[in-house]
């Protein structure tokens, strides 16, 4: 068994390792992830690939005999799954619930292989196991053909680019080998992959039982009508395209590099073309241009950087570079832009809320960004596009992608690492979501914001106190408005320029196109904060009394404003107080179902973690919750000469 | 272009995990284990920040059971990067002489590793840890992030990891919760000693093959490394060539007999060896879950 491989490789071992190690530096990787369900054998195929290279060693073989005893589901015989069957957890379940990774090597190459699940929640660890991926193998039970989920697995590989697909028809001994249902199966499959239309330019059908090893490691003799390659001849010799030598430069800077006063270096991964002293580049998004002068390294200078490799450039002329630009080629620079379409991923089993603050990942950089109302959704099982209002937990959509300022890009189609970028929740910081950039849809034009002289500082010294947002929560009827209201009053009567922005100013204004559905809400509430980021950069310090239910929208809130000049003021009034108080009469409406969304009934408030200030109302009347907050801003050093 | 080799973008993606780490973190700390992962570890960092000496320090969680030879090599490593080295011993095992003979190798790791690991990071108020360890190592392992989450009590919940896509790391964190970050994942024990070769990185003699005192126990052979080893009676320490695979506490420790004293010798040695490299570490035989357990508990 075997014999393709390692008999010739084990022979230079013992022979001459000088020159089996001078060989295998030389090796080139391949990364490919396997797509399929435990029923069609996926980890039986892995397990018995790494049994096949002689990737598994007597203790480990000795292991897996008794496991294969104990939780074994093949009787006497080797249960090659429970190789890669990690976690305990999921041996008891006995599915493979998350991405594995495993390695092998033959005389040619080394692979990484991801091993996903195919259990249609899981979609988000198949759509990561790709990522990384130059080629998928995709199996098929021969007795069931192509299914539901084939077709679902071979539109997530083309969603993340692979060109590559190996349709690994399995369990072909239990149809008897039968070269007519391969025949059928790879037609049907080749089909199905033209009308998908996407980045899978080749497919290559193996007939395969990984059980018994057939067309594993060399050619099966139950299958004399396969004249092709067996698994890892074709995995060993398949070629990759590298990126191509004329492929302009891209390099996010990741880390300045500055040992002294006299080096200036940047250090950041390759991640398109290459490099060399003397190339002239751009710099993203400050459009600053130079030309490179060393490429540093331990080893001393480096003639030339290529893709993939991490380097430390530095360059001819002093230009301000920090981390998350992007040098890239003068004469082919990446785009920049703050919008885009995109396709997006939904891992998280909270939906998207369109309009949201999130934070969005790309190169070096995360920004703030926001995303639409899907255009449309893809049922990946039909391909057909759905009208939707939201993405939910494995659904992919098309939507536009915002950011709040402009990045330096490609198109996912042309740069794999330049066009990706992951979607960040704020507040439980998991990764929600996963998109590639189709392209920009509006093109920012090196927008710079002017330095003004007269700045915030300039204003805080002639209004002889400090800027800051007194940002007022709590449920409808708790009291905001009326402490808000005595509050401006005590700060005028200091001499303090305020402002107070409420409902009545607010929602019949700037907001009256709003409504109170939660996506309307999150609008009312970032304009909010945009209007008190300005009032505060004028120099003012600016009331808000606002129900404002939801801690993401308070946080971008206070995102918005520098340190220490957010100040978050929790007005805690039960719901039973301030229902028994309804001073419009709106919790009876809400309560009769008059009034939808309302805030405490039918809609959620989000309390304040630790706000700056927790004002009691039941214990605290008003005029002496004022005076608190009046008495907090004094001893945080904000009323200057008004104290 | 010349595509990369299969080592060279081992060594691309470690450097931009180091550096990404790095960037988005407050007070990184590299956990310094002495070992062959940990001299590779170390040497990437060095490339990675060069001309600049990495910015942050070596973490040593001592159990004062190590090799003598190991202690050497830490004092080296330190002395040629010009990092600062933190050594920490858990007082209360040092209180209480936790050692591998009277307490045994489950308590004794327990004691000086896992509880003085946590006690170092609190101390010094870590926000992301380096260690070593590979994908390739152990089964549940091979499903590890490359940056892996630890609860403010340094728990590690495997059924709600952070999906890892591209290039991009998330790396945001609360207050209190720390990154364990491992550069080497992708790395395989051959690639670890191909890499030692062609870049001559040092390490500890002590993988090398040379003469030295052994007693066989329990089936495994424990060097007598210093005076405080317990001979049993009957108990002579006899010469031997050998060299070890793993490096850990010197009684915990089995050693191989083996006339490899060059790294090509023992790479051949390994490539045709029939039993993986945890073999020789005592801990990993209580059961096959064993290491997935110690994990969650909060061991490295």
């Amino acid at each position: 068994m075997n014999t393709a491989f390692q008999s010739t490789d084990r022979a230079l071992i013992e022979t001459d390792i000088e020159q089996y190690l001078r060989t295998h530096e030389n090796k080139s990787l391949l990364r490919f992830i396997t797509c399929g369900s435990v029923d069609d054998g996926k980890s039986t195929l892995i397990g018995r690939m790494l049994y096949e290279a002689k990737a598994l060693l007597d203790d480990q073989m000795s292991t897996l005999d008794a496991d294969s005893k104990k939780h074994g589901t093949q009787g006497d015989e080797l249960d090659f799954a429970l190789l890669v069957d990690g976690l305990s957890a999921e041996r008891e379940q006995g599915i493979t619930i998350d991405v594995a990774y495993r390695f092998f090597s033959t005389d040619k190459r080394k692979f990484i292989v991801a091993d996903t699940p195919g259990h249609e929640q899981y979609t988000r660890n198949m759509v990561t196991g790709a990522s990384t991926a130059d080629l998928a193998v995709i199996l098929i039970d021969a007795r069931k053909g192509v299914l539901t989920q084939t077709r679902r697995h071979s539109y997530l590989v083309s969603l993340v680019g692979i060109k590559h697909v190996v349709l690994a028809v399995n369990k072909l001994d239990l149809v008897g080998y039968s070269e007519q249902v391969f025949n059928e199966i790879d037609r049907e499959y080749r089909a199905f992959i033209e009308r998908l239309d996407g980045s899978i330019e080749r497919v290559t059908s193996i007939p395969m039982a990984a059980l018994r090893g057939d067309n594993i490691a060399e050619a099966s003799t139950n299958t004399p009508w396969y004249t092709g390659p067996n698994l890892l001849e074709f995995l060993e010799n398949v070629e990759i395209a590298a990126s191509s030598t004329n492929a302009p430069l891209r390099m996010p800077v990741q880390w300045v590099n500055r040992p002294n006063l006299d080096f200036r270096g940047f250090s950041g991964r390759i991640l398109g073309g290459s490099v060399k002293p003397g190339d002239a580049i751009r710099v993203l998004p400050s459009g600053k241009t130079s030309t490179v002068a060393r490429i540093v390294s331990l080893d001393g200078d480096k003639a030339q950087g290529v893709s993939g490799e991490s380097v430390t450039l530095t360059l001819a002329d002093e230009i301000d570079i920090s981390r998350g630009d992007v040098i890239s080629s003068a004469h082919d620079p990446a785009g920049l832009a703050d919008q885009f379409e995109a396709t997006i991923a939904w891992l998280d089993e909270t939906p998207m809320l369109p309009g949201r603050a999130y934070l969005v990942k790309t190169g070096a950089s995360t920004v703030g960004g926001s995303i639409s109302k899907p255009k449309y959704v893809v049922e990946v099982n039909t391909l057909d596009r759905l009208v939707a209002k939201t993405l939910n937990v494995n659904e992919v959509g098309v939507c536009t992608l915002t950011l709040d300022r402009a990045i330096a890009f490609d198109p996912y189609a042309d740069n794999r690492d330049m066009g990706s970028f992951i979607v960040i929740d704020r507040l439980s910081n998991h990764t929600i979501a996963a998109g590639t950039i189709h392209f920009a849809l509006r093109r920012s034009q090196n927008i710079h914001w002017q330095a003004l002289e007269v700045d915030k500082a300039a204003r805080a010294r002639l209004n002889g106190h400090k800027p800051c947002v007194l940002w007022f929560t709590g449920l409808s009827g708790s009291g905001k408005s009326t402490i808000a209201n005595l509050v401006e009053r005590k700060l005028h009567a200091l001499g303090v320029r305020t402002y107070l922005l409420d409902g009545d100013n607010v929602r019949h204004g700037l907001n009256k196109d709003l409504g109170f559905t939660a996506p309307d809400r999150i609008e009312n509430i970032r304009r909010i904060g945009e209007v008190a980021k300005l009032m505060v950069d004028a120099g003012l310090i600016v009331l808000t009394a606002f129900i404002s239910p939801f801690r993401s929208e308070r946080k971008l809130a206070r995102d918005m404003v520098g340190a220490g000049e957010f100040v978050e003021i929790f007005v805690d009034t039960s719901l039973a107080v301030v229902e028994a108080r309804d001073p419009k009469g709106l919790y009876k409406k809400a309560r009769r179902g008059e009034l939808k969304n309302f805030t405490g009934i039918d809609s959620p408030y989000e309390a304040p973690d630790a706000p700056e200030l927790h004002l009691e109302t039941e214990k605290l009347n008003a005029e002496a919750a004022a005076d608190s907050i009046v008495a907090e801003l004094r001893a945080r050093g904000v009323l200057g000469l008004h104290a | 272009m010349p595509s990369l080799t299969h080592l060279q973008r081992l060594e691309a993606e470690s450097i931009d995990i180091l550096r990404e780490a790095v960037a988005e973190s407050q007070r990184p700390v590299m956990l310094y284990s002495i070992g062959k992962d940990s001299s590779v570890m170390l040497h990437l960092a060095r490339k990675a920040f060069y001309p600049s000496r990495p910015p942050f320090p070596l973490l040593h969680v001592d159990t004062t059971w190590k090799f003598r030879d190991m202690y050497a090599m830490r004092e080296r490593a330190a002395r040629e990067s010009g990092m600062e080295l933190i050594v920490h011993k858990n007082p209360e095992a040092e209180a209480l002489g936790i050692n591998p003979f009277t307490h045994g190798s489950a308590k004794h790791t327990d004691m000086w590793k896992t509880q003085g690991l946590k006690q170092a990071l609190d101390l010094h108020r870590f926000d992301l840890a380096f260690g070593g360890a590979r994908r390739d190592e152990e089964k549940s392992r091979a499903k590890e992030r490359v940056f892996s989450f630890r609860s403010a009590q340094h728990q590690w919940d495997p059924k709600n990891q952070r999906p890892e896509l591209w290039r991009l790391y998330n790396t945001r964190k609360n207050p209190g919760e720390s990154i364990r970050v491992f550069p080497l994942s992708n790395w395989t024990e051959l690639d670890i000693w191909q890499y030692i070769h062609l870049e001559d990185i040092p390490i500890v003699p002590l993988y090398l093959a040379a003469e030295r005192p052994v007693v066989e126990r329990d089936g495994m052979l424990i060097m007598v490394d210093d005076e405080r080893f317990p001979l049993r009676s009957g108990e002579t320490p006899k010469n031997k060539s050998v060299r070890f695979r793993t490096l850990g506490c010197y009684p915990l420790s089995g050693a191989i007999e083996s006339t490899a004293a060059t790294l090509p010798a023992i790479i051949q040695e390994m490539l045709l060896a029939t039993t993986t490299e945890r073999q020789g570490r005592l801990i990993d035989h209580d059961s096959s879950a064993s290491m997935e357990k110690k994990k969650a508990e909060g061991y490295f």
